[in-house]
């Protein structure tokens, strides 16, 4: 892992939607995001519905213009013209979230698989084709190829989705929820796989995912997305273990997975990136507002005014949180 | 827990006839929930949780064979005519359902639609505004329409309407699982206060056993329509005694637990079709711990340790043959 030479790197990244009505507000679905993806980690997106994640995922595929920022994948900003976005798309793919849906289904495993080194021409199809297939678990792949989806289990629907993407040998894989449509106990198996072509395959994983047992059980990193921004980014065992931002508290106290923590259910109106808070973006929600710590630690109306940047905290974690900050500097005391 | 069952299952048996055939989706399924009693269901997809929670109150579609006994109250489902049936069902018994909100109107005010619910089944003196406020929406959301309202609110009108005729049994199918997790633990936690004021028997369904582990005294766990493992919520989990609840389990890791981390575990092969259900034991074909006698042999469910619990694998001692 090196953190000098990412293989993405987000700087500033903002998506914008236009009002839908006139009069209306623009939605700031993502809204100043810096991320590093370094080469050969799993990194873990994770945050509750709306928070952008999902919108930033396809920014970082090509699939959605960015309104501001810069996107660099491996060094190099990202090319937006069509033979740019061609490029990239060969090396970061993308893994469907169901793949009851995605899957074609009059389209034999062949024919679904093939799809991408079709488009892009490259020889040596069959072979490309039954290497990625026994490469995901699919063995042996004579006995898939001619198959269609609806002959096969859900777990092995999953697996052919992911068989798609690693036949281009992409440098980037990007799965949004994995395996949020599948059955508990097929669930381990394909996150089992995500993390054998990741030792085995060089392939760099962007999980996008409302799942802290799924990062728990698979991240080296997490970043934790609030209203289209990083609130928390750092190694996964250390987030999980000693949440710093009080958003990411909250998320974890409500898990079932780790109800040892007293549970703090957050109140107040759900996130709206049509408006944004003024001051720090989760304030009307924030516990250490509402119980007074904030105001012990002297920053009560700066959450309120101030907006309020990713700060590094330890070694190689970083938190976006006045209160956090304040705590750790050495005047507060 | 004291007292006499609200709801008593026998040996249920539930068969759909489609085009292809007799599918037998629950197999003999016994359970009893008590009065302030949460029983959790628990399986996956074609285990027939569902099955089971429909069968309660005859929602099955016609033509499906249900045999066995439910006592509501001792009172058998089974044997009811239709209009006792449709003053049980709300009145005894109410279902919350997975993604309730598409049950709404959209089209009528929330206010309005919980009022007929009271006035189809003639109650009187409740206020479809206390209703919302007992499940925490203000008086005047009962004007809103529900595209106004969001995913949880709208779940939260859907338990006020379970709600609306003082039900004793109250079957909850997945009534979290489309919804986010900050959302889910206020509705958790809003089912949970009103059972505990109220002494609602509740039998929670999901495929979640994570969420089981904070809402469930009891567990029951299901593979292929029947029982494969149930006894007391904590113990079923912390100690699983049947490889198949071991490796669901497994499957919600415990953030902090080392073991689970670079480690996700889950099982080999897919849940059976029901159409198709292996012979003898019906997870011998995914179980990391088969023996010979495992396809040959049916077992039924047998006392684990001081007999509060049970599991149906031949691997758990019987008592009969602790006793020769």
């Amino acid at each position: 892992m090196n953190g000098a030479d990412p293989l993405l790197d987000l700087a500033g990244v903002e998506v914008h939607f236009p009002p839908r009505q006139r009069g209306g507000s623009v939605a700031k679905a993502v809204d100043g995001v810096d991320l590093q993806v370094r080469r050969g980690e799993v990194l873990a997106l994770v945050g509750e519905s709306g928070c952008g994640k999902t919108t930033l995922a396809r920014a970082v595929l090509g699939l959605q213009p960015v309104t501001a920022g810069e996107i660099r994948f491996g060094g190099r900003p990202v090319d937006r013209t069509r033979a740019g976005l061609r490029a990239l798309r060969r090396q970061a793919q993308l893994v469907f979230q169901d793949p009851t849906g995605s899957l074609n289904p009059r389209q034999t495993i062949y024919e679904i698989v093939a799809e991408g080194p079709r488009i892009h021409r490259l020889p040596d199809e069959q072979l490309l084709v039954t290497d990625a297939l026994a490469r995901c678990g699919l063995r042996p792949p004579e006995r898939f190829v001619l198959r269609y989806p609806h002959e096969l289990s859900g777990g092995q629907r999953q697996r052919v989705v992911i068989a798609g993407a690693m036949v281009m040998s992409p440098e980037l894989l990007v799965a949004d929820e994995p395996v949020s449509s599948l059955d508990a106990s097929v669930r381990g198996e394909i996150l089992r796989l995500l993390l054998e072509l990741v030792h085995t395959q060089d392939v760099t994983v962007l999980v996008v995912t409302h799942d802290l047992g799924l990062a728990w059980n698979i991240a080296d990193r997490i970043a934790v997305m609030y209203l289209g921004r990083i609130v928390e980014v750092g190694p996964a065992a250390e987030i999980l273990e000693a949440p710093q931002h009080p958003y990411t508290r909250a998320l974890l106290s409500v898990v079932p997975e780790a109800h040892r923590m007293d549970q703090e259910i957050l109140i107040g109106e759900a996130p709206d990136p049509t408006r944004i808070p003024r001051g720090c973006r989760f304030n009307p929600r924030c516990p250490m507002l509402r119980s007074g710590r904030a105001e012990e630690l002297g920053v009560a109306s700066a959450c309120q005014a101030d907006d309020v940047a990713l700060q590094p905290t330890d070694h190689d974690r970083a938190v976006a949180c006045h209160a956090v900050h304040a705590a750790a500097s050495p005047a507060a005391s | 827990m004291t007292g006499s069952a609200v709801l008593s299952v026998r040996d249920l048996h539930v068969t759909y006839h489609g085009s292809s055939g007799a599918v037998p989706a629950v197999r003999g399924v016994s359970l009893d929930v008590h009065e302030g009693e949460t029983v959790g269901v628990a399986g996956e997809s074609g285990c027939g949780k569902s099955t089971v929670a429909m069968a309660l109150l005859r929602l099955l579609p016609a033509g499906t064979r249900t045999d066995g006994e439910i006592l509501l109250d001792g009172e058998d489902v089974l044997a009811m005519r239709a209009g006792r049936l449709r003053a049980v069902r709300w009145a005894g018994a109410s279902i919350v359902f997975q993604g309730a909100q598409h049950a709404l109107n959209p089209v009528q005010r929330i206010g309005d639609q919980i009022t007929e619910a009271l006035r189809v089944h003639n109650i009187k003196g409740t206020k479809a505004g206390s209703l919302l406020e007992l499940v925490g929406l203000p008086t005047r959301r009962a004007d809103a329409y529900p595209h106004e309202l969001s995913g949880g609110q709208k779940q939260r009108v859907m338990i006020a309407m379970a709600l609306a005729c003082d039900p004793r049994l109250l079957i909850a199918d997945e009534p979290t699982t489309a919804l986010d997790v900050m959302v889910q633990a206020q509705v958790l936690a809003l089912l949970e206060r009103i059972q505990s004021e109220r002494g609602l028997a509740t039998i929670f369904i999901t495929h979640d056993l994570s969420v089981l582990s904070y809402v469930a005294d009891r567990l029951v766990v299901m593979y292929a329509g029947r029982v494969a493992e149930e006894g007391p919520a904590a113990a079923v989990l912390d100690d699983p005694q049947h490889p198949y609840t071991r490796a669901l389990a497994g499957a919600f890791p415990t953030i902090g637990d080392s073991a689970s981390r670079f480690a996700p575990a889950g099982l080999p092969g897919d849940p059976p079709d029901p159409a198709a259900v292996p012979p003898g034991c019906a997870f011998h074909p995914r179980c990391p711990v088969v023996i010979d006698a495992c396809p040959l042999t049916d077992v039924e469910l047998r006392p684990v340790g001081d007999g509060d619990r049970r599991a149906a694998c031949l691997l758990v001692p019987t008592v009969a043959g602790t006793l020769s």
